[in-house]
């Protein structure tokens, strides 16, 4: 059994770990180290050294991500560490296992992460959704203040900090970190302009460092057991393990914490393959903002780096299965009408394209489909691709779509050919 | 400079700004939305794409957004390129897919940027398949028409309106392709800068709710450079005629003075000039069945029967107006000698112009223009509500506290056009502004202080101030509270690069106004380049002030005197300015009463004759305003019956009485020769616009667009040959669509219009770089100019007396809907007009056992007006406000002692 560093000590009757249980584990011992003696630059040098990459879906190196942020008396003050807990991609649901099993790992997260770069206030950004995390959080942010991990004067360090919990009402927008921040001031939540990036202008104009739980969630292990070992657990040259998930209809759909660079076959495994009497057709590997992969790619290892060759993206790492018996334009047609309904609503092409697209597929899916809905699809594909948009949400909806009119063409065809969905009567 | 590559051609652009001002200043057609000159960029239509390159071996390039990428020096992009062009007529595909195609029935069709954007990029046929969506619209108030379906998300609506105008009630609502533009609930909206909507809108959601009872497409109208004459500010209007009636008033753009930008009465007031009320032939007061009516009389009867009260021997009394131009003015004093004009001011007035007029005349500090007042870092006001006196001047002094956290942007290296990230950096930090006044002002809401009390407590102040500053200036006897922040204030204006103080004759006090000058010279003194900015009453308030001359108090005494039988009233309202006993009085002691006005005032009601004047959209004129700028209106039609301006009728009553030959004065620009040879301090007023000598190519410059239509038909009923172009005498403009409209002088310019522009957005193909002048400059020129070298001395500061004896001090409040003549008879101002109130702290009203809301009785020199309480929590002790200058309400004379009594109901 590979080593489980984020979720070893989560208990299995899903109630979460208590502080007491967190220290007897060895929890907040990276903080003492950190506090007792470490510089902010030796955490963040140590974060780099570890290879950890941003496990939000995008997969930025962490520790370069920190030194972006203005350091020295000059900075300007107050800096602030943010946590993006708005987890809302389709099919995603790691980090919600970390936030209600050991919400004392994450907030030991962000009191290193925040003293690496010095930030004085932290906000866990929480999806609306997820009241029992907020239960949980709020109750171990209690019992962390209450311990002097939070606070002034922290372990007597002179680090201060203030970390509090801030419910999102509900856009998956939020979860792109600069709308994140605007709905966090209590702003429409539309992405901002980068540059400049929010380490250097974030919340409130000040210093902000955007992290995911998950990645968060990394940190206190890296402390504790150094950047080697951290390699050492992870099958690629990035290091650590990675929460991996399978929904759709496998036989056991779930999530398991594995060395990074496990394969989408070892996955499938674990999901115990698909449902008797289906055969796997399609994946979307991380999340619904990802191009498909088929059954050719059993061996393909899941990292940053490897998916990518083969045309995707890991983005969470949560898979979702299309099989034999489900229509894929039927499944494209309900992630399109997502990522329309989600659309902040600021640029023209994601505000306007994106309804149109869900309006075409549905007249695909019920039949009133026309030849040239094909090019019609394909045209938007590229014009609402990375670059095109001021976001990164339209082309995310635009990979699966993309992907799925080649690997799919035949379907497509077919219904708009036959003037009704083959999978419906 | 750097050079860019478009298209392979090198061009030279100007560093620091962004691809799409680099195109537009090089006469490219990039299309574009959410960008817009005074709100920068925000890259969310994505209308402006165009293709950028690596370097010259880069075939593919990258689609970049003009509006968002930095101009460098070397870089290579493509405009025609086909995939970015595909790109951009893909947007407006995208923007059809909920626009109805309503343009037909829309009122911004014609000068719709939308329209122009999509011709631009070539999108001709909609190939979207599905049903369209539809809002519901709102009821914004008199001024804006609400019509939500047309609305393609640019966001340019709530960004000039939160951001840059300051106001709260129009918000972005919901998301995705059902966001909204509007308010929380129906409502008129709050802000006094909502008119601009109409023209920032790159389509039909905001359009002029006045327009739509007489609408015109945008090529049918006869237009002409103008000037506002709502306040003293003298923004630049193109008002819009056709079939005899004034339509609509847009913005001129004039960088010097109102930018892109007209406050709500500017644009809304013009109605006043489509009055029914008005006389449109002279009028004679006859008795017809004992009652004396006015009868319409002949031209010539007129000049021929009043003529003789200015034959030689016979001695008239002439009163002038600030709200009548310096023409009109000038032909008064002429007709009746200089020793017999007077300015159509009170003695009260005349003594706070004067005051005013000395400050700036001799002293050192500098007045910057309207357009300017943006560029201050640290603004003191002291005794003005700017937003209610001189709107457009609140409007940029919101701006200009913008301008300390700016540096925190460009310390981070955004630059400034860089619209988000900018306000980001910026946060809620905001420069120094200090306002001192008796009640709230509407810019409060960005002031880093307020500090409320009497106009001696505010003097106090001021003098205090100007103590810290310099020593040698007297120092006022003030609270220690008052004293902090005096100092507080004096250290935020000697810190800051280019200091600025405003004042003016609001608060009806000589040393407020003395105050605020003591301050802008102790700056001066201090090698600061202090600004000094004065409010003005009326649209020509400083010119009538550098005629010089005596005030209404003084006519009258000089027709008690006697000798004189004629009194002329020029466009004044006499009743506006003095008690009515006195006008009462004058009307009565001369033997003939002549008014000369285009309002049927309650002064011309009681006139022996009437002469039926022009309004600013009927005859051509110079006003200069607060600041000293002289400025030209042309006339924009030829007005029904008799109308005239002013100044002709003064002319040929001169000419008339034999005073002045037939022939003399005949043209405008004789008259102003003789203007300016009589009154050498209006010598460069002849610059404020070419003569009417003037041609482009040999040919005048039209006043209707080569499109206008239906000059043949139009007249039909009335005879159906065409009629003749009437002659223009005055300008060098034509009534017609004949004539050379392209390179025309700034001052003759009306309307901005080059192929493919039709909208308001056109502006910017007229401006000499973005936000720049117009080509060839702005039009107007300054008069009064800062005399660096001054030595003229402080004023002496007050003594404050702050004992609450038992009287109140009774001050005016003035209100932007309401207390200005001309517009408060125009309806949709009118509905905005507040209702009679005398405003009390709660404090004060408590003591005396009175509530918001109570019926009370003020009692002002004899006069007791009933009216409804209104209590605040935080202005001045000891004061009642009431409104200035309400219709129906009766003159008086502010600061007066007033008592409060609860009102006795029956």
């Amino acid at each position: 059994m590979s080593e489980r560093p984020l979720t070893e000590h989560i208990p299995t009757d899903g109630s979460a770990l208590s502080l007491k249980d967190y220290e007897r584990v060895g929890g907040y011992a990276a903080v003492r180290t950190a506090l007792g003696g470490l510089q902010p630059a030796d955490v963040t040098q140590c974060v780099k050294d570890a290879g950890l990459r941003g496990r939000g879906g995008a997969g930025f190196p962490t520790g370069v991500k920190w030194a972006l942020v203005p350091m020295g008396p000059e900075a300007a003050k107050p800096k602030y560490l943010v946590v993006n807990a708005d987890e809302m991609e389709p099919g995603t649901f790691k980090d919600r296992w970390l936030l209600e099993g050991n919400p004392h790992q994450l907030i030991e997260g962000i009191i290193l992460a925040s003293f690496a770069i010095q930030a004085e206030i932290s906000y866990i950004f929480l999806r609306g959704e997820y009241t029992v995390a907020q239960e949980r959080i709020e109750h171990a942010l209690h019992e962390a203040y209450e311990a002097g991990y939070l606070g002034e004067n922290i372990l007597g360090s002179g680090f201060n900090l203030g970390t509090y919990l801030h419910m999102s009402i509900g856009r998956y927008i939020c979860g792109e970190e600069t709308a994140l921040l605007n709905a966090l001031e209590g702003k429409r939540a539309t992405p901002r302009t980068k540059p400049p990036f929010p380490q250097i202008s974030g919340l409130w104009g000040k210093p902000t460092i955007v992290n995911n739980v998950e990645t968060l969630c990394n940190i206190p292990h890296i402390i504790n057991k150094g950047a080697d070992w951290y390699k050492s657990v992870s099958k690629t040259p990035n290091g650590g393990t990675k929460l991996y998930g399978v929904s759709g209809k496998v036989k056991k759909p779930g999530l398991w914490e594995l060395p990074l660079g496990a394969t989408v076959g070892e996955l499938m495994d674990l999901a115990g393959g698909m449902r008797d009497g289906l055969a796997l057709r399609g994946i979307i590997p991380g999340g619904a903002s990802t191009d498909f992969l088929g059954p050719e790619h059993l061996e393909l290892q899941m990292d940053f780096d490897t998916v990518p060759k083969a045309g995707s993206r890991m983005g969470t790492g949560t898979m979702i299965i299309l099989d034999d018996k489900t229509c894929p334009v039927g499944m494209i047609r309900n992630l399109t009408q997502f990522f329309s309904q989600e659309s902040c609503g600021w640029c023209t092409p994601c505000r306007d394209g994106l309804p149109w697209l869900e309006k075409t597929l549905a007249a695909i899916d019920e039949g009133s489909g026309v030849p040239d809905d094909i090019n019609h699809l394909k045209r938007h594909v590229k014009l609402l691709g990375p670059g095109m948009t001021f976001c990164a949400l339209a082309p995310g909806a635009m990979a699966p779509l993309g992907s799925a009119l080649t690997r799919f063409a035949e379907d497509f065809e077919r219904h708009i050919r036959e003037k009704r969905c083959p999978w419906k009567n | 400079m750097a050079i860019i590559y478009i298209d392979g051609k090198p061009l030279e652009t100007q560093d620091g700004q962004n691809l799409l001002e680099a195109c537009i200043e090089l006469g490219l057609n990039v299309p574009y939305f959410c960008w817009h000159p005074a709100l920068g960029s925000v890259g969310a239509c994505r209308q402006c794409a165009v293709k950028q390159y690596r370097d010259e071996n880069d075939k593919q390039g990258r689609l970049v957004m003009s509006c968002m990428t930095l101009v460098t020096d070397g870089m290579r992009i493509s405009v025609d390129e086909s995939e970015s062009k595909d790109f951009r007529a893909n947007i407006i595909d995208w923007m059809m897919t909920n626009h109805p195609h309503d343009c037909p029935v829309c009122d911004e069709g014609g000068e719709c940027h939308l329209q122009d954007m999509t011709l631009m990029t070539g999108h001709n046929y909609r190939t979207y398949r599905f049903k369209k969506k539809t809002y519901v619209n709102q009821n914004l108030g008199p001024f804006i028409n609400h019509e939500m379906n047309r609305c393609i998300q640019c966001y340019r609506c709530v960004r000039y309106y939160k951001d840059y105008a300051g106001g709260h009630d129009l918000d972005a609502f919901a998301s995705h392709n059902h966001v909204y533009f509007g308010r929380h609930e129906d409502g008129v909206l709050e802000s006094e800068f909502s008119g601009n909507l109409v023209e920032v809108c790159p389509t039909g959601v905001f359009t002029d709710k006045t327009l739509k009872e007489h609408f015109t497409r945008r090529w049918d109208y006869t237009t002409a450079p103008s000037v506002c004459v709502h306040c003293a500010l003298g923004c630049n209007i193109t008002p819009g005629e056709r079939y005899g009636k004034l339509r609509r008033i847009r913005n001129r753009y004039n960088r010097s003075v109102n930018g892109y930008f007209l406050c709500d009465r500017g644009r809304y007031g013009y109605e006043f000039v489509n009055s029914d009320k008005r006389p449109k032939a002279p009028l004679k007061r006859q008795m017809i069945d004992g009652k004396p009516v006015h009868v319409p009389m002949t031209r010539d009867e007129a000049l021929s029967e009043i003529g003789k009260f200015f034959s030689n021997g016979s001695k008239a009394i002439g009163i002038g107006s600030p709200r009548a131009s310096l023409e009109a003015n000038f032909a008064l004093r002429a007709l009746v000698g200089a020793e017999n004009f007077y300015l159509g001011l009170s003695k009260a007035d005349g003594k706070l112009l004067s005051a005013v007029l000395e400050i700036v005349l001799s002293g050192p500090a500098r007045q910057p223009s309207l357009g300017e007042l943006k560029d201050h870092d640290a603004v003191l006001i002291l005794g003005e509500d700017m937003t209610n006196v001189a709107p457009i001047a609140a409007l940029n002094i919101r701006q200009s506290v913008n301008n300390q956290p700016r540096a925190n942007a460009k310390a981070m290296g955004i630059p400034e056009w860089n619209d988000l990230p900018v306000r980001r950096a910026m946060d809620t930090d905001r420069g120094p502004l200090f306002i001192a006044s008796v009640a709230p002002t509407r810019l409060d809401d960005v002031a880093t202080q307020t500090f409320h009390a009497t106009p001696d407590g505010i003097a106090s102040l001021g003098f205090a101030i100007a103590n810290f500053i310099d020593p040698q200036s007297p120092a006022a006897n003030v609270s220690g509270e008052v004293r902090a922040l005096a100092q507080q204030i004096a250290t935020a204006l000697q810190s800051a690069q280019k200091p600025l103080v405003v004042s003016g004759p609001s608060c009806r006090s000589e040393a407020v106004i003395q105050a605020a000058a003591n301050i802008a010279w102790a700056l001066c003194r201090k090698a600061k380049p202090a600004g000094i900015y004065f409010a003005a009453p009326e649209s020509n308030s400083v010119g009538l002030g550098l005629f010089g001359g005596a005030n209404i108090e003084n006519a009258a005494e000089a027709l008690r005197k006697g000798g004189a039988d004629t009194l002329v009233v020029l466009e004044n309202d006499l009743y506006r300015r003095v008690p009515a006993a006195l006008v009462d009085e004058l009307l009565s002691l001369a033997k003939h009463v002549l008014v000369v006005d285009h309002q049927y005032s309650a002064t011309a009601q009681k006139a022996e004759y009437v002469l039926p004047g022009a309004t600013f959209a009927e005859g051509d004129g110079t006003l200069v305003n607060n600041i000293g700028r002289a400025q030209r209106m042309m006339q924009v039609f030829n007005p029904e019956g008799e109308i005239t301006e002013s100044w002709r009728w003064l002319r040929r009553l001169r000419a008339a009485s034999g005073k002045g030959r037939e022939d003399e004065w005949i043209s405008f620009d004789s008259f102003l020769h003789a203007l300016v040879a009589e009154i050498p301090a209006f010598s460069h007023i002849l610059d404020a616009a070419p003569t009417a000598a003037f041609r482009v190519g040999g040919l005048k410059i039209p006043r209707q667009s080569h499109r206008y239509s239906g000059r043949t038909a139009m007249k039909a009923n009335v005879a159906v040959s065409e009629t003749g172009v009437t002659a223009d005498p005055d300008s060098p403009m034509s009534f017609s669509m004949e004539g050379f409209s392209m390179m025309t002088p700034a001052a003759l310019m009306s309307s901005f219009w080059t192929p493919g522009w039709n909208s308001a957005q056109s502006i910017t193909r007229f401006q000499e770089e973005v936000n720049g002048p117009l080509e060839g400059g702005d039009p107007g020129v300054r008069l009064i100019e800062p005399q660096p070298d001054s030595a003229v001395p402080y004023f002496d500061a007050v003594e404050t007396n702050e004992s609450h004896d038992a009287a109140w001090t009774a001050l005016p409040l003035y209100h932007i809907y309401g207390s200005e003549e001309l517009s408060a008879s125009s309806p949709a101002v009118a509905e905005l007009s507040p209702k009679p109130y005398a405003m009390l702290h709660s404090d004060d009203a408590r003591a005396r056992g009175l509530l918001d809301g109570d019926a009370v009785t003020v009692k002002i020199d004899g006069q007791e007006i009933s009216t409804s309480l209104k209590t605040n929590d935080t202005m001045a002790r000891g004061v009642v406000c009431l409104p200035a200058g309400l219709e129906d309400a009766p003159y008086i004379e502010f600061p007066a002692a007033a008592e409060i009594l609860r009102s006795v109901t029956s």
